[in-house]
This record gives C-alpha cells, sequence and structure tokens, in this order.
C-alpha cells in the first residue's frame, strides 16, 4: 500500500509576486545560515533565511521587471541575477552589501535562463541569450569578455534559445553548451570551436526547460506538450533519444536533476510537481500543493545528506519547501 | 492507289470526294482508313507530304469544315495532324475560321484530346505560332468577360478553361514576353469574375487558370496560390499545364523546361547539418538492467489522484452567458470550456434557457473566437440550434430581425440562415437530427461558401420524396404508411419563414439582397425552399406556399444561376409540400404562368442543373394533374 505524498515540510510566504527562479546557498560549515534566494515578478530578489523561514533582504536591481534566474557565484556572497530588464546584475552581499557591482547589458528580449560554469578559480563562463533572435553568446566573468558568439546556420529555423547549459567533462576539457530552442531541438555546441557538434529534435513544441548529466551523459527536456524526452550522448559526441515519458497534463516550465543524479523533479502547467528516479525515468511522487502553474524547482546543496530539501516557486507567489528522498 | 513519280497530277477530284463524303457525315468512316495510311505515308517521305496537303487544300471551301474537323478529331497526334494538315490555316480562310474560332469558342463538346491536336498543331510551325497567340487572346476574352461567365454553361467554361491552359503550355519565353502585360490583365479581370459567382465549379476553374496564369508569367518571386480542395477536375486541369515529350517531332524547340510543374512548392530547405538526424529511438542497453539498480530503493508514493486537469465548466446557464460576457482574459481556459459545453447545457436545461433566450442567442450571434478552440464555428452553431429549438418563437423573432438588420457581416447572415435551417429540420422530424451534423462545418479559407453542398442534400431527398410520391400513384396505396410524430415545426414555422420572405426588396446601407449580394440571397432562396419543404403537413402551409410564389415570380429572371436553382427548388417544395387541393383552389392561375415560365426555363436556362429543376418540376405538375384526373 503506498503512502500517500508527503506534505511540504514549509512554505515560505511573502514575495507578493509570482516566483520565478529558485537557488539554493546552504553548502556553507556550520555558523552559515543556508540560505534560499527567490526572484519574482515584480522585480526584486528575496533572501530567505531557512532557520528562520523569513526574508532576510530583498534586492531590487531589476527596474521593478520580473526576475527570471538567479545564481550564486562560488560563495553565498556572490550572486547573479537576470531580469527582463534585458541586464544581468551581479551583486556582492558580503558583510550586509546589497550593491550591483556590475552589470551586463544582454539586449534579449525573452525568457532564456543563462548559464554559468566556473572554468577556473575566479573564473566563470556563462553563456546567454543574444540580441539576435537565434544567436547564443558565450562571456567571461568577471571580465565581461566575449568569447565566442554561437550562431546558427542560415536557414536552421531553429528559432529562439529557450533554455541553456554549459558543462564540461571534468575540469579541463573543453567546455560545451546544450541548448534548447524553439524548434523542440537540442543542440550540443562546441565552445571553443563554436559550432554545431550534434543536433537532435526531441520535441514537437519548444523546448521548456533542459537538465543534464555529465557523469552519465543522459539529459533530460521538457516543453510545452505531455512529453519528457530523455537523450544521452555517445562518444562521438551525437545525441540520441534514449526514452520518452508520457505525461498526464502537457506543460512543463522547469527540469532539475539532484545533485547525487539519483531523482530529478519537474514544475509543471498542472500545478503538479513530479518526482521520478533518474536511472529508469520511474515516477515516485506527484507533489500536489500549489494553485497555480509552478514555474521553477531547484534542489538544495546541503552537505549532510538528511537536510536535503527541494523547493518550488509557483504563479500563486508560494514557495513550497519538501524535503523527499532525503534518506537515500 | 496514288501512282507517284514525276507526274504532274491534279488530285483535286479525290478533295472533292473526301469533302462531299464529309459533309454527308461519313467522316469516320472515310476518315478512319484515310488518316492512318496518309500519317504513315508521310512519316518521312516529302513527296507524300506535300500530296497531303494539295488534297486538303483543294477542298470546296463549302465542304472544308467537315473536312477540318474530321481531320483535327482523327489524328492521332498534334504532330500527325501537322504533317497531314500542314500550313492550311494560314492558306485557308475558311480552314482559319474553323480551327481558330469555331471549334474553340462556339463549339464546346469536343475531348480534351481534340484540344491537344488542334493547339499542338498550331504551336508547331512558325507560321502558325501568330495564330496561335491570337487564338489564346481571344480565349482569355472570354474567360475574363464577366457576361461570359454569368451566362455560358459551366461545360463551356470549363472547355475554354483546358484551352487556354493547352495554350499556356505550348508558349515560350520570348512569346510570353511580349504578352506579359495583357496576361496580366485577363488574369486580374477574370478572376474577379470567376471569384464573384455563387457557383463552387466556376469558381475553381477561375482559381486553377489564374494560378497557372501566375505561374507562367511570374517565373521567379511569389506565385498566385489560392486554397481550395482538389478534386478530378482541378487535377485535370493542372496535369494540361505539362506537356509530354513525346508531343515535339522536331528535336530543336527546347522548352521543355518551360513544363514546370503546376503549384511550385517552395524550394526545400536544405539539411543545414549532417549530423542532424530526427529522433530515432535507441533501445536501452540491457547491460544498464543487470546494474545495481539503486532506484529499486526509492519507493514511489501514492499517484493515483494524479489525474487529467479539467477545467470546470459552469453548470448553470446564466453562469455561461457571465463568462461569455465577461471581458477578463484571465479566464479563456473556463471561456474554452463554456463554449464547449453550452450546448448540451442548454438542452439539460430548456426552462432556464427560455429565461433568458433572447439574451444567448444574441451573444452567440455575436461570439468571436477568443482562443483557438477546434471546431469552434461548428460549436457556436450547435448551440445557436440548440437555443432556438428550446425556445422558437422570441429566438426566430429576433433572428430573423437581425438577418435584415444593419451591419452584420455576410457571414452573419448566412449563420443566421444556416442555424434557421437546421433548427427547423429538428423541429419537424427530430430522426433527422443526427444525420445533418457534417453539412455545417466550414473551413476558413478563400473559399467561402459550401452551401451548394446543403442543397444538393436536399435535392436528393426532394428527389427520393418525388419518387415516392409518383410510385404511390403507380401502385396505389401498397407501400406502408411511415410511422408519424408530431411536428413540433408546425406551430412556429410562420415565424421561421414570414419574416425572411419580408423585407428582401428593402436595400439597407450594408446589405443589398437584390444587388451585389447575390450569395446571401442564393442561400436566403434556397433556405426558404427548405423551410417550404419542412412545413409540409403544418397549418400555414398554404399561407407559405402563396407567399413563396409570389417570391419566386418576382426573382425569375435573376441572372445568378444559384438564384435560379433555389427558385426552382422553391416550386418542388411548394409542390411536394402544400396539399394538391389547396393548390389547385387558391393557386391556379399563378401556377398556370410558372408552368409555361418552367417550360421556359427548361428550353433555354444555360445552367444544366436549372434545367433538371425546370423538368422536375413540369413532371410534379404532371403528376398533380393526373391526380386530379384520377379523382372520380
Amino acid at each position: 500500500m503506498a503512502l500517500p505524498p508527503p506534505d511540504p515540510q514549509f512554505v515560505l510566504r511573502g514575495t507578493s509576486a509570482a516566483v520565478h527562479t529558485l537557488h539554493f546557498s546552504c553548502g556553507g560549515p556550520e555558523p552559515d545560515i543556508p540560505l534560499l534566494f527567490s526572484g519574482s515578478e515584480n522585480g526584486f530578489i528575496h533572501v530567505w533565511n531557512l532557520k528562520t523561514h523569513r526574508v532576510d533582504t530583498a534586492l531590487d536591481g531589476h527596474g521593478r521587471k520580473s526576475v527570471y534566474c538567479v545564481e550564486t557565484m562560488g560563495s553565498k556572497d556572490r550572486l547573479l541575477s537576470q531580469g527582463r530588464d534585458q541586464r544581468i546584475c551581479l551583486w556582492d552581499l558580503a558583510e550586509g552589501r546589497t550593491s550591483v557591482t556590475d552589470s551586463v547589458s544582454t539586449e534579449h528580449v525573452g525568457f532564456c535562463r543563462c548559464s554559468l560554469l566556473k572554468v577556473a578559480q575566479g573564473r566563470w563562463l556563462m553563456a546567454m541569450a543574444a540580441r539576435s533572435l537565434e544567436e547564443v553568446q558565450i562571456l567571461e566573468l568577471p571580465s565581461k569578455t566575449s568569447v565566442c558568439t554561437l550562431k546558427p546556420e542560415v536557414g536552421a529555423k531553429l528559432g529562439m534559445p529557450m533554455c541553456l547549459k554549459l558543462w564540461q567533462l571534468n575540469c579541463g576539457s573543453q567546455p560545451v553548451l546544450l541548448a534548447g530552442y524553439e524548434d523542440g531541438s537540442v543542440v550540443l555546441w562546441s565552445v571553443s570551436m563554436g559550432k554545431v557538434l550534434s543536433q537532435l529534435i526531441c520535441h514537437q513544441e519548444p523546448v521548456m526547460s533542459l537538465d543534464f548529466d555529465s557523469e552519465k551523459a543522459k539529459g533530460i527536456s521538457g516543453s510545452s506538450e505531455k512529453v519528457l524526452s530523455i537523450w544521452s550522448l555517445n562518444e562521438q559526441q551525437n545525441l540520441q533519444v534514449y526514452k520518452t515519458h508520457e505525461l498526464v497534463n502537457a506543460g512543463i516550465s522547469d527540469i532539475t536533476i539532484r545533485p547525487d543524479k539519483k531523482i530529478l523533479a519537474t514544475a509543471g502547467w498542472d500545478h503538479r510537481i513530479r518526482i521520478f528516479g533518474w536511472k529508469k525515468l520511474k515516477p515516485l511522487a506527484v507533489l500536489d500543493y500549489h494553485t497555480a502553474t509552478v514555474h521553477c524547482v531547484s534542489f538544495s546543496d546541503h552537505s549532510n545528506p538528511q537536510e536535503r530539501l527541494l523547493a518550488a516557486g509557483s504563479k500563486d507567489q508560494r514557495i513550497s519547501v519538501w524535503s523527499i528522498y532525503a534518506q537515500t | 492507289c496514288f501512282i507517284p513519280g514525276g507526274l504532274d497530277c491534279s488530285i483535286s477530284f479525290v478533295s472533292h470526294v473526301l469533302g462531299k463524303v464529309c459533309i454527308h457525315g461519313r467522316q469516320k468512316e472515310i476518315l478512319g482508313v484515310l488518316v492512318p495510311r496518309l500519317a504513315d505515308l508521310t512519316k518521312s517521305d516529302c513527296i507524300w507530304q506535300r500530296i497531303c496537303w494539295r488534297l486538303v487544300e483543294c477542298v470546296p471551301d463549302r465542304w472544308m469544315e467537315a473536312v477540318v474537323l474530321g481531320f483535327v478529331q482523327r489524328a492521332p497526334g498534334a504532330d500527325v495532324l501537322s504533317r497531314l494538315l500542314g500550313n492550311l490555316v494560314v492558306k485557308n480562310k475558311k480552314a482559319q475560321f474553323v480551327v481558330t474560332q469555331k471549334i474553340l469558342l462556339l463549339q464546346y463538346g469536343h475531348t480534351t484530346a481534340v484540344l491537344q491536336n488542334l493547339l499542338g498543331y498550331l504551336s508547331l510551325d512558325g507560321l502558325r505560332r501568330t495564330l496561335l497567340l491570337r487564338v489564346l487572346q481571344e480565349l482569355l476574352e472570354t474567360w475574363s468577360s464577366s457576361s461570359a461567365v454569368k451566362h455560358s454553361p459551366a461545360e463551356q467554361q470549363l472547355y475554354i478553361s483546358k484551352a487556354i491552359l493547352i495554350c499556356l503550355s505550348h508558349l515560350k519565353e520570348p512569346e510570353i514576353e511580349s504578352c506579359r502585360q495583357e496576361l496580366l490583365t485577363s488574369m486580374m479581370e477574370g478572376m474577379k469574375c470567376h471569384l464573384d459567382s455563387s457557383l463552387p465549379q466556376l469558381r475553381h476553374l477561375g482559381m486553377v487558370v489564374a494560378e497557372s496564369i501566375s505561374l507562367k508569367i511570374n517565373t521567379e518571386g511569389p506565385v498566385l496560390k489560392f486554397e481550395y480542395e482538389e478534386d478530378d477536375e482541378t487535377r485535370e486541369l493542372k496535369s494540361l499545364l505539362v506537356q509530354t515529350p513525346s508531343y515535339y517531332v522536331v528535336p530543336s524547340l527546347p522548352d521543355d523546361d518551360g513544363s514546370e510543374k503546376a503549384g511550385a512548392a517552395l524550394p526545400l530547405v536544405p539539411e543545414s547539418n549532417e549530423k542532424s538526424h530526427t529522433a530515432a529511438p535507441v533501445m536501452p542497453d540491457e547491460e544498464s538492467d543487470a546494474e545495481l539498480d539503486s532506484d529499486d530503493d526509492l519507493i514511489p508514493y501514492d499517484m493515483s489522484e494524479d489525474k487529467e486537469l479539467k477545467i470546470k465548466a459552469p453548470v448553470y446557464i446564466r453562469d455561461c452567458i457571465e463568462v461569455l460576457t465577461g471581458s477578463r482574459s484571465e479566464d479563456v481556459d473556463k471561456w474554452e470550456a463554456t463554449v464547449k459545453a453550452l450546448e448540451s447545457l442548454v438542452r439539460k436545461n430548456p426552462a432556464a434557457t427560455r429565461e433568458v433566450s433572447v439574451e444567448l442567442a444574441k451573444i452567440l450571434l455575436h461570439l468571436e473566437e477568443k482562443t483557438c478552440i477546434e471546431g469552434f464555428v461548428e460549436l457556436r452553431q450547435r448551440a445557436q440550434v440548440a437555443v432556438l429549438t428550446t425556445d422558437p418563437i422570441p429566438v426566430a423573432k429576433y433572428l430573423t430581425s437581425q438577418f435584415y438588420s444593419l451591419n452584420y457581416s455576410l457571414r452573419q447572415r448566412m449563420d443566421i440562415l444556416d442555424v434557421l435551417v437546421l433548427a427547423a429540420q429538428e423541429l419537424s422530424c427530430p430522426k433527422f437530427h443526427g444525420k445533418t451534423k457534417h453539412s455545417s462545418a466550414q473551413k476558413p479559407c478563400i473559399q467561402l461558401l459550401l452551401g451548394s453542398d446543403s442543397s444538393k442534400d436536399w435535392r436528393r431527398i426532394v428527389d427520393e420524396r418525388i419518387k415516392s410520391k409518383t410510385r404511390r400513384f403507380d401502385m396505389g396505396q401498397s407501400r406502408v404508411e411511415l410511422a408519424s410524430r408530431p411536428n413540433k415545426f408546425s406551430s412556429v414555422a410562420g415565424y421561421f419563414f414570414f419574416p425572411l420572405i419580408q423585407h428582401f426588396d428593402r436595400p439597407l446601407t450594408t446589405f443589398d439582397l437584390l444587388g451585389e449580394d447575390h450569395l446571401v440571397l442564393g442561400r436566403l432562396v434556397h433556405t426558404l425552399a427548405i423551410l417550404m419543404y419542412l412545413a409540409v403537413n403544418t397549418v400555414v402551409v398554404t399561407a407559405m406556399g402563396k407567399a413563396l410564389l409570389e417570391f419566386v415570380w418576382a426573382l425569375r429572371f435573376h441572372t445568378d444561376s444559384y438564384v435560379r436553382q433555389g427558385l426552382l427548388s422553391c416550386i418542388s417544395s411548394l409542390l411536394l409540400s402544400v396539399p394538391t387541393e389547396q393548390i389547385l383552389a387558391d393557386m391556379t392561375e399563378e401556377l398556370l404562368e410558372t408552368q409555361s415560365w418552367l417550360g421556359d426555363v427548361m428550353e433555354k436556362d444555360p445552367d444544366g442543373d436549372c434545367r433538371r429543376l425546370a423538368l422536375q418540376n413540369l413532371l410534379l405538375m404532371e403528376n398533380l394533374k393526373k391526380k386530379l384526373e384520377a379523382v372520380p
């Protein structure tokens, strides 16, 4: 007899706007408070204290335009946020400061979240959708120099890039970019050469979100249709479809694989969060708490596995935090 | 029978014989022997070719037409015809008239093969090509003349269209260049007349020919492309644009590049990346199953509550009205669900519907597609029919008054007519309700009207009814009577019918039935015919009959053949529905006048369907007379 799905461990209220992005920063040693960063539609970034479940700080740096991506760069004091004001802001939050140290103007009018990858100590690569409709630009941070621009061939008709993921197999290897496009295809780009390594049509509708497991060379993408597509990367750097999974309701906003690569979570337009096992995509749980479409899901980076959490932000302005499968 | 060799012989007597035989109607026999023989002989022998040419040139003028026609019909191909006739058309005035005018413009009974022969023949020689161009110009003039489109029979228009397409297929680039402007002008004018017609067949003809002309004159750049359903006729027409190379004897003509495929598709986007491939599922490796699966440790939770998300439609009619009239753009899901659920709600709650029927009818008439629902038009129509059948009198009053009001689109007015017909059908014989659902679905594209489909259905039903009536007369009362059921239409028929017929001759600023909007007039007439038919055995049927007869009389000379078909259907419905005694008591003089008009239509109307309907009506009237005489 299967147990009913668990309730959220707690719910964070107070953003007063739909929540579009979440990012945990809980990896620090003991005196550090575990934090959750959330970006909302009203332009604020809230820094939640996970011990008191209250907002510690509210950052206003995007002119009240929706913030749709937040990431930390190395530590919880360095934050990167991307908003609909066509800017990416770099924050310095050390010692209670709340200032924007730098910003990059993207001139991108879409919703494509940028992707960060640490390549060396203090050096980052960031992939972001650029001004021209089909292009992706790779910048090096903090110098903000352009590494390359990835432009699809003329007539490829991929549409806008919808989601990006920069990764490298291990510290020394060449970084590559996985990009999901509006026409439903996922493209693997080589950053150093600036050209396409492989392209795979995964969906009939735009790819809404994707995530990749570099150890197993397997990735998953979700779209506005009812199908989740799992694809793999073989030795020749070619993408192939591994399997597909049909959902009950159409529409996925976000997919994320837990750092231990055991489970993954999807945020659905049907207000539900679904948990699957990553190995064989076995459906594990359907978390039905929110009353509007769930925009984002994120796993925490706690060093103690028992404390691991899953957070989901929704259009109903609430962030639900769950502790699920934390024992394994 | 001929002895060649250096002698100057006169073969004019043979020509005379040939001509005399042909004029007596024996073309088939004599040419059946002569043409193959001559074709063989003239294949490579120039002398025989010249003899053959002399043969036909010496035929006296009075018999020239029969001979030329016979040759054109019998020759197996344009190249053979060219060998046999040579430049007869250039040298002989009568032959030229027959070939370029009579066969193409004044007759239309010949097959496509004959046209191919004739036009191919004209294209094969430089001297004759000028005639080809002239022929094309005259054909285009006819094709683009609005009076020809309105008054000539559909078969003739098809013939002319075929001829135009074949001419186009023979034209070479420099020739097209020289007459490009005229082609363009004719195409524009002709397209306008054809699209104006109420008959779908003529519209298709116009579209296909216009597309083909556009293809020829715009070799690069966008080509005109219409949306229409392909049928055998359009496919045949399009195939005429492509000439098969075997027709050409002279290999120096390099114009097979000109035979582009009709309906050229845009160039395919080249595969940009050889490495890209579409999803080809790779079976997961067998080895991964053997791995120790740590997923098995993860116990799934209960997921039985995970079902499809359904937006609930409102359960009360008044809630539906609120949703449909509400301007909040947030609730599009609810709006969609309401539109889908409305018909069944209306049918389940007749009392509640009656309270708000007119308001609901108004909302539905003005309802526009907010989001992209499949089958929106049909959903709306079914809801309207449901409302009308639940509360017929007030809603019919509303709809018929709106039909003649200002500021409605033609589409809305025709929707009103469709809804009235469907509701009348449902009220009068509920068992038909299931069968006729298909006739209401319309697709939005350049083609506006599928109305003649529903009138064909009705024609079939009326035909069957006529057949059943005649049989009953011949065989007496041996047919089993069909089970009867109450006709709910009888109490409301008048409300449907009379308001529609009232104001047809009063033009409004935006709506003129007797003027430009003859399409709507045609639909109105067909609607009245159907309403008349459905009113059989009702009390008002006689009054309806009289009013209808007057209406038909006023419009009987209308130029649009679709309208005339509708008028003739009205007469059929009338004769079938109004009881015989009433007809003979109240409408004798009008019927006699109608009879003479029907006789006229049957003989002289250019449209085949009109003639057939007129004949049908005359037969019905005959039956009536016989019935009268049969009564002792």
